[in-house]
């Protein structure tokens, strides 16, 4: 299952790749990482049915998370086999957020710090419905 | 009646005469002593009588003798007053009678002969010292008149002048009660002043501790952000090391995934250092930014410290509506060295005209959504001659032309009443120009953007660019 990981933060990678790394080496999982919403657009641009999952920060500089949230289930809302889920991550974890987010169409909305431990069970379910 | 007895009708107007001239001279006034003594002017008369009785000298020119006499005491008088022009005058239209009474006495007494035979001379001259006499008393009468006129008119001058000098000394008074009382009103002043300043001091801090306020979410945020790395990092590396302890006691060891465990252990510490550092750096900037000024200079990386109060501002506006997001642009110049400057006060700088940079992106947002990307962008430049140069842009809304002259005024802000202190402007201002010698500008336009250049002097101590 590939999952792109949006974040501004760079080490986030790091820490994906070890906090997955008996997932990745199974290869259960499969991350790809951008570091902005822009990037985000473009990778998904290229690698469209390949992604199923996106977990991406709110808060980031120039297009923000929910933007990239909006611009995705517009661009990709029927596309073949099925429109990717999306996971919204914020430091901020108020209310008018996560109602944005999910009036937006998010399928999680996670706060930081994130517990890998939950998102793992989660991932893992996810992985099993899609097998 | 005896011959004698006509001196008792002479004593009167001997009498008569010193009466008028105390009147006319004001003796009483002028010679008292004389004054009184001429009390006693009857006493020769009576004294003449008294020795002609006894002496039995029987002559009828005894009033004469008297009357001469008499003469000869106004005569003194006069001569006494001769300072006072109508009493020369007097003594002039004297003489010639008196010198005709002398020598008609003296003709008498010694016989009557050459005066019978110059009867007609003798009336003559008499009629013309009588003449002369009553003319000059009319001159000197005259002569006293003019003289009392001048003398009221002098004395009327006196009081006008006396006036004068008692409103000068009244008008003196008033200046020195005005010259009091404004001394006093610029003691006032002066401590209105003094107070005034004190005032700006707290202002300044309090502004501070305002813009302190408006961090303290950016803040949180990042130093959250570090803290979390920190954690995860930690708490992955524990996994990391119980993988580690696994794969050491299986029998068929891997030592190249052991290896790149330990690569990713000792990459995992670094990390948690670095984001460690981090945070504390941030605690730092936050310390130094509400600490008072040391006004001591250091090198001050400005690419560093505009990231910093670049991303803080940012955070600091997010946190308080979550919804603005904006485009953060940085050209930072590597070749541009550090400057010698005051790292807290350009940092207060910087973090104003983010702020400002920010909510004009933010009002632009609110006004017109559609298509609009709220960008704040930061070039930082090391120019040809040496200076420096720091760019805070916004695609915002933009000064008015009206506004734009004021906006380093202290107090000036367009914000609604108690967003803001309108005080974040001029202090930059204040401390870039005064506090550095540089020089802060505005390029704007109204609802295209803003412009805020920095030129920061490369002051001696500066390191010279590296290539």
């Amino acid at each position: 299952m590939k999952i792109l990981v949006v974040d501004d933060e760079t080490d986030v990678r790091t820490l994906f790749e070890q906090r997955f790394r008996r997932e990745i080496r199974s290869g259960q999982f499969s991350f790809s990482f951008a570091y902005s919403g822009e990037d985000a657009l473009a990778y998904l641009h290229d690698h469209a049915s390949e992604v199923v999952l996106i977990l991406s920060d709110i808060n980031m500089p120039g297009m923000s998370g929910l933007e990239l949230l909006k611009q995705i289930k517009q661009q990709y809302n029927a596309p073949p086999p099925m429109p990717p889920q999306v996971m919204m991550i914020t430091a901020y974890g108020d209310d008018d957020s996560y109602q944005q987010a999910m009036q937006l169409g998010a399928n999680d909305f996670l706060t930081k710090p994130v517990d890998f431990a939950a998102l793992k069970e989660k991932l893992t379910l996810l992985a099993s419905h899609e097998n | 009646m005896s011959v004698n007895t006509t001196i008792f009708f002479t004593i009167p107007v001997a009498m008569l005469i010193v009466r008028s001239m105390r009147r006319f001279f004001d003796l009483p006034a002028r010679l008292p002593r004389l004054n009184h003594a001429l009390n006693w002017i009857w006493a020769p008369g009576v004294a003449l009588y008294v020795i002609a009785l006894l002496l039995q000298w029987k002559t009828d020119q005894l009033d004469e003798i008297y009357l001469l006499l008499v003469f000869g005491v106004v005569l003194v008088v006069l001569l006494r007053l001769q300072n006072y022009r109508p009493a020369r005058t007097v003594l002039l239209a004297m003489v010639p009678y008196v010198l005709y009474s002398a020598i008609e006495l003296e003709l008498e007494l010694t016989g009557g002969a050459f005066l019978k035979e110059y009867d007609d001379a003798f009336d003559t001259s008499q009629g013309f010292a009588l003449i002369w006499l009553f003319t000059f008393i009319l001159i000197a009468r005259n002569q006293k008149k003019q003289l009392e006129k001048e003398r009221i008119q002098r004395e009327e001058e006196e009081k006008a002048k006396r006036l004068i000098e008692a409103q000068n000394a009244e008008l003196e008074r008033l200046v020195t009660e005005r010259t009091a009382s404004l001394t006093q009103q610029a003691e006032e002043l002066r401590e209105a002043l003094t107070e005034l300043r004190i005032t700006q001091t707290q202002l300044i801090q309090s502004e501070k501790m305002a813009s302190l306020g408006e961090l303290t979410a950016g803040i949180a945020h990042e130093i959250q952000n570090p803290l979390n790395f920190v954690t995860n990092f930690s708490d992955v590396s524990a996994e990391l090391i119980e993988e580690l302890e696994e794969e050491r006691l299986r029998p068929d060891r891997d030592p190249e995934l052991e290896a790149e465990l330990l690569v990713d252990l000792k990459q995992n510490l670094q990390k948690i250092t670095h984001h460690g550092q981090r945070a504390a750096s941030i605690v730092r900037g936050m310390l130094e930014h509400s600490r008072a000024s040391t006004g001591e200079r250091q090198p001050v990386d400005l690419n560093v410290l505009a990231d910093e109060y670049l991303r803080l501002a940012y955070h600091g506006l997010r946190a308080k509506d979550k919804t603005f997001n904006a485009t953060l642009n940085t050209d930072f110049d590597p070749k541009l060295g550090t400057v010698q400057a005051i790292s807290q006060d350009l940092g207060r700088v910087l973090l104003n005209l983010f702020t400002n940079a920010f909510y004009a992106v933010q009002k632009k947002k609110e006004r017109c959504p559609e298509g609009y990307t709220p960008t704040v962008s930061v070039r930082t430049l090391h120019l040809p001659d040496g200076d420096v140069e720091v760019r805070v842009r916004d695609n915002g809304t933009g000064i008015p032309e009206a506004v734009q002259k004021k906006i380093f005024q202290p107090f000036f802000t367009t914000k609604p009443t108690g967003e803001g202190t309108g005080l974040g402007l001029s202090l930059s201002y204040d401390i870039i120009t005064k506090g550095h010698n540089g020089t802060l500008t505005v390029e704007t336009q109204e609802g295209e953007g803003t412009e805020f250049i920095i030129t920061l002097p490369q002051t001696d101590g500066a390191e010279a660019p590296k290539d």
